[in-house]
């Protein structure tokens, strides 16, 4: 994923003039953006495709919900870490972060809701 | 006066980790709303600071013990399968929630959608308190990251909130119980 990023010495509300860069926190934000969606896109496929509900049962007890759950989790855990190694020293456009993190986050929302689930 | 295990596990996850969360959001709301959305330009002391950092820490490992004790305590005693020629389904709470078109829907929208969309929140709050962690006091000089820490938050609490309602009325609905019973004190008799 390519962001603009910039100099911390540039003073705006994406670069404030601080001492600490706001890619860690950026990568934060976008991640937890992206495990929300993910949370959504493997329950629609769970949900949608007989081999991949059965595939996801990582716990027998708890079904399908297992994998979906354990893999939404570990690739959320997995962006967190790239994100944060490419921008923990630098500063990035922070409002189409936070823009794409929100949109993720709400289409996660709205995409676990089983009468807009089903609609796939 | 007496509850099963399986009441008590429910009892935990819902009042002990679910509601006790919920709770933890708003003040989390407020302080962050106190701390940010004000016209102060003080940076918060130290103490303070560390309270947030712990309050915060601590709201996410709730939000992780509610959403891993339902899925991997209460939902398979919920999603269990009664055995052929089962009389009485009082003891597989998804099946007697499906088994009447008035209660089905509290299995096909509530259980399907609080299941998935409860683990939103411990996403959004383990975020929250890494950013808290990581920006400490600086938190102060980044505008937006702060603007989506709250958004987050808020969210967080949305999704907890649809779990916890949709929670609470399929246990109305259909009890998760059964196991060992346990005795917390003995009622007088008349």
């Amino acid at each position: 994923m390519t962001t603009p990023t910039a100099s911390t010495s540039v003073s705006s509300p994406d670069f404030p003039s601080t001492s600490r860069p706001n890619g860690a926190g950026a990568a934060a934000i976008l991640a937890a953006g992206i495990g929300a969606f993910l949370m959504a896109v493997f329950a629609i496929l769970a949900d949608q495709s007989a081999a991949i509900k059965s595939a996801m049962i990582f716990w027998k007890p708890t079904g399908p919900l297992s994998g979906v759950t354990t893999c939404a989790i570990v690739l959320w855990l997995a962006t967190w870490a790239i994100l944060h190694a490419r921008w923990r020293n630098r500063s990035v456009a922070l409002t189409r972060v936070n823009a794409a993190a929100f949109v993720l986050l709400i289409l996660g929302l709205l995409l676990t809701f089983p009468p807009i689930a089903d609609l796939f | 006066m007496e509850m099963t295990a399986r009441s008590f596990w429910t009892l935990v996850h819902g009042m002990g980790f679910g509601a006790l969360y919920l709770l933890a959001c708003s003040g989390a709301l407020v302080e962050l709303y106190r701390r940010y959305c004000t016209h102060n330009q003080a940076l918060p002391s130290e103490r303070d600071e560390k309270f947030l950092r712990i309050y915060l820490v601590a709201m996410a490992a709730l939000a992780w013990l509610a959403v891993l004790t339902g899925a991997y305590i209460i939902y398979p005693w919920y999603r269990a399968v009664p055995p052929p020629g089962t009389a009485s389904l009082a003891a597989f709470p998804q099946r007697l929630l499906m088994a009447s078109p008035t209660t089905s829907g509290w299995h096909s929208i509530g259980m399907e959608w609080k299941e998935h969309v409860a683990w939103i929140a411990p996403i959004s709050i383990t975020m929250a308190a890494a950013v808290a962690l990581q920006y400490g006091r600086n938190l102060k000089n980044h505008p937006q990251l702060r603007t989506a820490v709250l958004v987050f938050v808020w969210i967080s609490l949305f999704a907890a909130g649809v779990a916890g309602f949709f929670g609470a009325m399929i246990n109305k609905n259909a009890p998760v119980e059964g196991g060992p019973v346990i005795h917390i004190v003995q009622g007088e008799s008349k």
